[in-house]
């Protein structure tokens, strides 16, 4: 189990104040001045060899994604932070912008100096109010003691940061349709390329990082590359928050290495399953989007990148979503349907008319009033709207449902025949 | 828009909130004051009784140099732009696949039951809207509902019964958990970060 002295978000359930004192005796804006002043071509080198992922769910290098920046020149570079957390078994972010605020805005001012920003807009979710209120009054603060602003920390760096709410809109933790959000429109992402590192907000070079992840980086500035990737495996290396929700004795959010056992991280954590690991259904490992797993895999997968890859699902943000024998798989994905139905932006036609058409078919599953032909029927639809969408709500709307068949096709047959009994004898 | 809801026929921002706009769109580089449209939306909305007439979105396009309708699809595409009068308390329940695995069903209908009202719906006395909403982001904390800005979660039926007679009688209920949590920590106790739970 990792110990406490390794973890990064020591204030990860608000028992200490979360403003600047607070911050201060954490460790928080410690000598941030000397890691810049080691120059950004040695902060990006030492974020690459720590590992550190993404952690907003697609798990891009972290260093590698920094070092796509294009060089200085007339136009201004922007780091935008996604803080707008709305997968479903995702509460993670929250916590950082509610309690450590001052990680986060150590760490944009690192990520300024390493993609040569001066400018920084945090993009949070609108529904987040008192997490906004909070960060507000940590950017205010931050300004207030010189650590923001011109000559930040005296690093010599200018560095202005912004916040700035949504309003309700899903799509805008997609990178390219934040932007547009950001520049007063709908939410609905852009064409790649251009990438934003080309042109991104305001058609300028652009760095788009999650919470966590920026959060993460004064921490390993300061300890090392080396301390960072020696927890987890090999190419997933790190600390990370999971989200534990569902069917725990104690739901909950907690900071782990890597690659740790699922059935550990529940155990340990969360109190175990309702009614004991042999309850246990199913388990959707990396918030709503990421393929369900049922128990036989869960007994023995890992918790990293690549583990969950190779079962067909993912990380994504490791919102875990816990299902015991009492539930009703068919409805609860049925449900996520729903939800990107709810959320598609409309924009494309296989998203948006195929989310619809997957929430009224899974809809009828639920009942069991359809045939056992119309579940392939259900997969090739998936598999129509997978891959041909401008951005990936397309294909977090097809994979859920894909899960759902891959491991719970049995179910959604004896669904079918019940339905079929009932209805002979109301006959 | 709603054809029922009474449209006022002007709006503008009180002196106190035209200053909070400038303030706003300073945040952004200089063209680019399309950017405050969503924050200058909220002004109005909260100006307006938790909602945002079609007069203050003619407004908000003029302050910003936007064409009216760029302003009205924004308004439209955010869910949280109240377009037509909502109840003083606006009750959201998340019922989303982590809250609806913790009891989620059960907390619309004592809603229901309660007031007396479907979701989409405000009751008589305006006193309360009731609305069923996607994931809110505090699934650890399930289930859960969103009333105007804060977030209150850990309920049960009866959680919530109370919650609702707090409201009616005027009062404002203790926000987030109603079990008393500190944050997302496991109900009986941190796991981790022990000797900070104990300082």
């Amino acid at each position: 189990m990792l110990e406490d002295k390794d973890r990064i978000f020591t204030n990860l359930y608000g028992f200490e104040p979360w403003n600047l004192e607070g911050a201060r005796k954490r460790g928080v804006w410690d000598n941030t001045a000397d890691l810049i002043k080691k120059g950004n071509a040695w902060v990006i080198e030492e974020t690459k060899n720590s590992g550190l992922r993404g952690r907003g769910g697609a798990g891009f290098p972290t260093g590698m994604k920094w070092s796509f920046m294009p060089k200085p020149s007339d136009k201004p570079h922007y780091l935008v932070v996604n803080a707008d957390e709305s997968e479903p078994g995702t509460c993670k972010d929250r916590d950082i912008l509610r309690y450590d605020p001052h990680r986060l805005l150590e760490g944009i001012l690192l990520g300024c100096f390493a993609i040569n920003a001066h400018a920084s807009y945090i993009y949070i979710r609108g529904e987040f109010y008192n997490e906004a209120s909070n960060m507000q009054k940590a950017i205010d603060e931050a300004y207030a003691a010189g650590l923001l602003g011109k000559n930040a920390c005296g690093s010599g760096w200018d560095c202005d940061v912004y916040l700035h709410r949504g309003a309700g809109a899903y799509i805008c933790g997609e990178e390219t349709a934040l932007m547009e959000s950001l520049e007063g429109k709908k939410g609905q992402p852009r064409n790649k390329p251009p990438f934003p590192a080309g042109a991104g907000l305001y058609s300028c070079p652009t760095t788009i990082n999650n919470v966590e992840t920026i959060a993460a980086v004064p921490e390993i500035l300061r300890r090392g590359a080396t301390w960072f990737s020696s927890f987890g495996r090999p190419k997933n290396s790190g600390t990370k928050l999971y989200c534990i929700s569902g069917h725990v004795n104690q739901p909950c959010n907690v900071e782990e290495a890597m690659s740790i056992p699922l059935k550990e991280l529940i155990e340990k954590h969360a109190g175990g399953v309702r009614g004991g690991w042999d309850n246990l259904l199913a388990i959707i490992p990396g918030g709503s989007s990421t393929p369900v797993l049922p128990k036989e895999i869960c007994d023995n997968v890992l918790m990293d990148f690549d583990a969950l890859r190779e079962v067909k699902s993912g990380l994504g943000t490791a919102g875990v979503i816990v299902m015991d024998k009492s539930t009703d798989i068919i409805y609860a994905i049925a449900r996520l349907s729903h939800f990107y139905m709810h959320e598609s932006c409309g924009q494309c036609t296989p998203c948006r008319e195929g989310t619809g058409w997957l929430w009224r078919v899974m809809q009828r599953m639920v009942r069991g009033n359809a045939t056992v032909e119309e579940i392939d029927t259900l997969l090739d639809v998936t598999k129509e709207i997978e891959g041909h969408t401008i951005c990936a709500l397309g294909d977090a709307a097809a994979w859920p449902v894909q899960g759902l068949i891959r491991h719970f096709k049995p179910q959604m047959i004896d669904r079918i025949e019940a339905y079929r009994k009932t209805a002979r004898r109301a006959a | 828009m709603s054809a029922a809801a009474p449209q006022p026929k002007s709006f503008s921002f009180t002196a106190e909130n035209l200053a909070r706009a400038e303030k706003i769109i300073a945040k952004y580089p200089a063209g680019r004051q399309a950017s405050a449209v969503i924050p200058l939306l909220y002004i109005a909305q909260n100006q307006n009784d938790n909602w945002v007439p079609k007069a203050a979105l003619d407004y908000v396009a003029e302050i910003l140099e936007m064409p009216p309708i760029k302003v009205y699809e924004v308004a439209t595409f955010y869910t949280m732009f109240n377009l037509q009068p909502v109840g003083k308390n606006h009750v959201q329940v998340c019922t989303t696949t982590p809250c609806w695995l913790r009891g989620s069903a059960d907390i619309v209908k004592a809603c229901e039951h309660k007031l007396g009202i479907g979701a989409g719906e405000t009751t008589p006395d305006g006193k309360f809207t009731l609305a069923e909403v996607e994931c809110l982001g505090a699934c650890v904390n399930a289930p859960m509902v969103q009333i105007n800005d804060d977030f209150y979660e850990d309920l049960t039926p009866e959680l919530m019964d109370k919650l609702l007679d707090t409201l009616a009688a005027g009062q404002k209920p203790a926000v987030g958990s109603q079990t008393g949590r500190k944050g997302s920590c496991a109900q009986d106790g941190p796991t981790s970060l022990r000797q900070k739970a104990k300082a």
